[in-house]
C-alpha cells in the first residue's frame, strides 16, 4: 500500500519518462493531447492523398486511372477517415491540451481511460484502413454505410463494423472523460459562466457524442447481424424496411456534423477576441446559442432523407425545424463579426484563418438552408451541390480552425514561435485554393452531376478540371503547413516567446498565465486568480 | 501535501494498451471467424483471454489503490460521473433496438400491408398484395417460416418477478453496507448474484423453447430480429451485470467498502437497477403489446 502513496507524493517532480514507452503508456493530459494531434495530422494526410486520387480521377470525364469499384472506396474511405480519424482526433486533442489549463485541472479527471481512448482510436482506425488490402476491397458504399448495398461489400464488412464499435467506445470513452473534467475539475471560483467558450462548446460536443455514438453502434451492429445473422432488420421481405436504416444513422449522423462543428466554433470564439483585443461578443447568447445548435441536431435528422419517399407531414417537419438551426448559428456570425467591430484588428496567420472561416462557413452555412428546403432539395440531394456544401463547413471552417488552433498554441505547448511569413503563406494558399476547388462544385451540382461516381457527361468537364486543379493547390499546401508545423516543433524562428505569446493574451485565458514551453505538470494546486475578461 | 488533499493521477498505465489490444485482437478474430478464416475462433480467445486478464489486473490495481485511500472524494465524484455516463451511453445503445421495434410495427409493416397513401401502397399493390399487416410479422416473405410467438405469462414473467426481486435485494445489501451490517450486506449480494445467474438460465431456456418447439429463431423476419436482439442484449448486460455483483461480493467477503467509501458498490448497483428498467421496457413492449 505504501508503494502507492510514496509513487502519488512525489510524481509531481518526474518529467516524461524516456522512449517509446513514455508514449504507449502515459496518462499525462498533453502526452495524449499530443498523440491525438499527431495521430489526427498522418490521418489528414491518408485521407488527404484519397481525396487527391478521387479529384485525379474526376481531372478529365472517362475512366483513367482507377477502377469504379475502388473510386468508390476512395470516397468511402475518405469520409470516414477524415471524419473519424482526423478531425474529431484533432478536436480531441486540443480538448486534451487545452481544457485542464482553461479551467485550472491539474490533468483530465480520468487519466487511465484517457490513455486507452486513444489508443482504441489508433486500433479502430487500423482495422478500418486494413480493409483496403481485403478481398472485395474496402467499403464501398459511401461513409453512410446504406444497406442493401453495403451488404455487398466482401470480407470487409465485419472489418468495417467492429472498426465502428472500437471508435465509437473510443469517443464515449474520451467525451465521459470530458465531462467529468469540466464538471469535477474546476479551479475554485471557475464557475461555468467563467469557462472560456472553447470548453463550453466541449461540454456541449461530449453530450453529443455519448448520445449519439451508440446510436451508430446499434445500427451497424444490425448490418452485421443483417449480413451474416439471418435477421431482417433491413430487408423488407422480412417485414423490415432499408430506410429504418437511414433513420437510425442520421439520428446519429446529423448531430455528428455539429460534434464536427462546435469544437470549431469553440476554438473561433478563442482566437478572434485576442487579435480583435476586445472581449467576446455576447459571451452567454454564445452559449445558449452552442446548447441550442445542439438541441436542434437531435430533431432534424431527416432532412437528409428528403427523397427518401416519407409523409408529406414529415417533409414539412424536417424543412422548418431545420430551418431553425439558421437562428443560432445566426446569433454565432453576428458575435464574431461584432467582436471584430471597432476591434484594434492585428492579422497573425490564426486570426486570418479566423476571418476565413466566419466568411466561408457563413456560405456553407447559406447552402445548408437551401437545402433545407425540401421541395428544392429534390434538385440538389446526391449532387454536386451537397458535396460542396459540407466540404465548406468542413475544410474552410473545420479544417480551418483546427490549422488556427494549431498555430495559436504551438508556441505556447513548444516554447517556439512559428514562421509567420510561411504561415500566412499558408493561408493564403489554402484560403484560395479551397474556393477553386469546392466554389464549382455548386455549379456541378446545381447542374445535376450526380455525387460518388467515377465518371460524368462531358459538359461537367470544365468546372471538374478547375476544381481538380485547385484540389491538388490545396493538397500541396498542407506539406507546407506540415513544414511549418515540424519546424516549430524543432526550433521556430528561434525567438524565445513570452508567457502569454499573443498581446494581452493573459486576460482572455489561463492557459497564457503558464510558463512557455508549458511544463509537463500544470495547475497541481489550483490556481486563484480568474480571468473576467471574455464576460 | 498529503494523498488525501491531492487529486490523484497515475504517472503511468500499463492495462489500457492492454485491454485495447485484447479488445481488437477479439473483434478481429470474430471478423476473421465470420469471414470463414480458420484463424478466427483462435485470434478470438486469445482476445478474449488477453481481455479477461487484462480486467483482471486492473481492477485488482484499482481495488488496492482505493482501499489504501489514494482517491479522495473528488476522484470518487469523477468515477460516478464517469458510470452514470456509461450508463447513459447504454440508454442510447437499447434506445436503438427499442427504436427499431417501433418503426417496424408502427411503420413499415403496416406500410408493407399497404397502409396509407404513400410509397406503401404501391409496393404492396404490385409487390406484395395479398400480405396482411398483423404483428408479430415475418414479413410479406414469410421469412424464416411459420413460427409462434413467445408467450408473456409464464418465464417471461417469472423473470420479471426476479428480476425486480434482485432490485430489491440489491437495495438491502446497500443498507447493510451504510449500517456496517456485514451480514446483511453479504448475504443480500448472495441472493442477487443468485437471482442475476437464474434469470439468464431460465432466458436460456426461454431460447432453447423458442428454437425447439415455437420455430421462432433470430432469422423469423422482423418479429424474429427484434426480439432476439432485444432480450440477447438485455440478457449480456445481465451476465455483466451479475460479474460485477460478484466481484463486489468478493470484496465484500474480503472486507473492502467502508459506508463512506463504495464507489464500486454504488456502480454496480447502478448498472443492475438500470438492467432492471430495460427488462421493464422489454416485458412491456416486447412480451405484452
Amino acid at each position: 500500500m505504501s508503494a502507492v502513496v510514496t509513487e502519488h507524493d512525489d510524481h509531481h517532480d518526474h518529467g516524461p519518462e524516456k522512449g517509446i514507452l513514455r508514449w504507449l503508456f502515459t496518462t499525462n493530459h498533453k502526452d495524449i493531447g499530443t498523440l491525438y494531434l499527431v495521430f489526427a495530422l498522418a490521418m489528414f494526410f491518408v485521407g488527404g492523398t484519397m481525396a487527391m486520387i478521387i479529384r485525379a480521377e474526376l481531372f478529365q470525364p472517362g475512366m483513367q486511372l482507377v477502377e469504379p469499384q475502388f473510386f468508390n472506396s476512395m470516397t468511402t474511405m475518405h469520409a470516414l477517415v477524415m471524419v473519424f480519424g482526423a478531425v474529431m482526433p484533432a478536436f480531441v486533442g486540443f480538448a486534451n491540451w487545452m481544457i485542464p489549463m482553461m479551467i485550472g485541472a491539474p490533468d483530465m479527471a480520468l487519466p487511465r481511460m484517457n490513455n486507452m481512448s486513444f489508443w482504441l482510436l489508433v486500433a479502430g482506425v487500423l482495422i478500418l484502413a486494413s480493409t483496403l488490402f481485403m478481398e472485395g476491397g474496402a467499403p464501398a458504399s459511401g461513409w453512410t454505410l446504406y444497406p442493401p448495398l453495403v451488404l455487398q461489400t466482401g470480407n470487409a464488412l465485419p472489418f468495417a463494423v467492429f472498426s465502428v464499435h472500437l471508435l465509437g467506445i473510443s469517443s464515449i470513452m474520451g467525451a465521459i472523460n470530458i465531462i467529468a473534467t469540466i464538471f469535477n475539475m474546476r479551479a475554485p471560483g471557475m464557475t461555468l459562466m467563467k469557462m472560456p467558450l472553447f470548453v463550453w462548446t466541449w461540454l456541449i460536443t461530449a453530450f453529443l457524442l455519448i448520445a449519439v455514438m451508440p446510436v451508430f453502434a446499434g445500427a451497424v451492429t444490425m448490418l452485421l447481424t443483417d449480413g451474416f445473422f439471418d435477421t431482417s432488420f433491413f430487408d423488407a421481405a422480412g417485414g423490415g424496411d432499408p430506410v429504418l436504416y437511414q433513420h437510425i444513422f442520421w439520428f446519429f449522423g446529423h448531430p455528428e456534423v455539429y460534434i464536427m462543428i462546435l469544437p470549431t466554433f469553440g476554438v473561433a470564439s478563442t482566437i478572434i477576441p485576442v487579435f480583435a483585443r476586445k472581449p467576446l461578443f455576447g459571451y452567454s447568447a454564445m452559449v445558449v446559442a452552442t446548447v441550442a445548435i445542439a438541441f436542434l441536431s437531435f430533431i432534424v435528422w431527416s432532412h437528409h432523407m428528403f427523397t427518401v419517399g416519407m409523409p408529406k407531414a414529415g417533409e414539412l417537419y424536417f424543412m422548418y425545424a431545420t430551418m431553425l438551426i439558421a437562428i443560432p448559428t445566426g446569433v454565432k456570425i453576428f458575435n464574431w463579426t461584432a467582436t471584430m467591430w471597432k476591434g484594434a484588428m492585428t492579422f497573425e496567420t490564426p486570426m486570418l484563418f479566423s476571418i476565413a472561416f466566419v466568411v466561408l462557413f457563413t456560405l456553407g452555412g447559406f447552402t445548408g438552408l437551401m437545402m433545407a428546403l425540401s421541395p428544392l432539395d429534390y434538385q440538389y440531394h446526391d449532387t454536386y451541390f451537397i458535396v460542396a456544401h459540407f466540404h465548406y463547413t468542413l475544410v474552410p471552417a473545420s479544417i480551418f480552425m483546427i490549422q488556427a488552433g494549431a498555430y495559436y498554441w504551438l508556441p505556447k505547448w513548444t516554447g517556439h514561435m512559428y514562421d509567420e511569413r510561411l504561415g500566412r503563406l499558408h493561408f493564403w494558399l489554402s484560403a484560395i485554393s479551397v474556393n477553386i476547388l469546392f466554389f464549382p462544385q455548386h455549379f456541378l451540382g446545381l447542374a445535376g452531376m450526380p455525387r460518388r461516381i467515377p465518371d460524368y457527361a462531358v459538359q461537367f468537364a470544365d468546372w471538374n478540371m478547375i476544381s481538380s486543379i485547385g484540389a491538388f493547390i490545396y493538397g500541396g499546401s498542407q506539406l507546407l503547413f506540415l513544414y511549418i508545423v515540424i519546424k516549430t516543433i524543432k526550433q521556430g524562428t528561434g525567438e524565445k516567446v513570452s508567457d502569454e505569446v499573443w498581446e494581452d493574451a493573459k486576460k482572455h485565458g489561463l492557459e497564457w498565465t503558464l510558463p512557455s514551453p508549458v511544463p509537463y505538470h500544470t495547475f497541481t494546486t489550483p490556481p486563484k486568480i480568474i480571468p473576467t475578461e471574455h464576460i | 501535501m498529503s494523498a488525501k488533499d491531492a487529486y490523484y493521477i497515475p504517472q503511468k498505465a500499463t492495462w489500457p494498451i492492454l485491454a485495447t489490444v485484447g479488445l481488437a485482437v477479439t473483434l478481429i478474430g470474430f471478423a476473421n471467424y465470420l469471414n470463414g478464416s480458420s484463424i478466427g475462433p483462435i485470434l478470438m480467445v486469445l482476445g478474449l483471454l488477453i481481455f479477461i486478464g487484462m480486467l483482471a489486473g486492473w481492477f485488482t490495481l484499482q481495488a488496492t489503490e482505493s482501499e489504501s485511500g489514494t482517491y479522495n472524494t473528488q476522484v470518487g465524484i469523477s468515477y460516478r460521473m464517469g458510470m452514470m455516463w456509461f450508463i447513459f451511453s447504454e440508454i442510447m445503445f437499447f434506445a436503438v433496438f427499442f427504436g427499431s421495434l417501433w418503426y417496424t410495427r408502427n411503420l413499415s409493416v403496416p406500410w408493407l400491408g399497404g397502409e396509407g397513401a404513400g410509397p406503401g401502397r404501391e409496393t404492396q399493390e404490385f409487390l406484395w398484395s395479398s400480405f396482411q399487416a398483423t404483428w408479430p410479422s415475418n414479413g410479406p416473405g414469410e421469412v424464416g417460416g411459420d413460427f409462434e410467438p413467445m408467450g408473456t405469462w409464464g418465464l417471461p414473467f417469472l423473470n420479471t418477478l426476479i428480476l425486480l426481486s434482485s432490485g430489491v435485494t440489491c437495495t438491502w445489501a446497500h443498507h447493510g453496507l451504510l449500517s456496517k451490517n456485514r451480514d446483511q450486506l453479504i448475504k443480500g449480494l448472495m441472493v442477487t448474484v443468485g437471482l442475476g445467474f437464474l434469470f439468464v438460465s431460465l432466458q436460456a431456456l426461454e431460447y432453447y423453447e423458442a428454437y425447439h418447439e415455437l420455430g421462432l429463431t433470430l432469422g423469423s423476419g422482423i418479429y424474429g430480429s427484434t426480439f432476439f436482439m432485444l432480450t440477447g442484449f438485455h440478457g449480456a448486460h445481465v451476465c455483466v451485470g451479475a460479474i460485477m455483483l460478484s466481484t463486489v461480493l468478493f470484496r465484500s467477503w474480503k472486507g473492502h467498502f467502508t459506508p463512506e467509501n463504495h464507489f464500486v458498490f454504488e456502480a454496480a448497483a447502478w448498472y443492475w437497477h438500470f438492467v432492471d428498467v430495460v427488462w421493464l421496457g422489454l416485458f412491456v413492449f416486447v412480451y405484452m403489446l
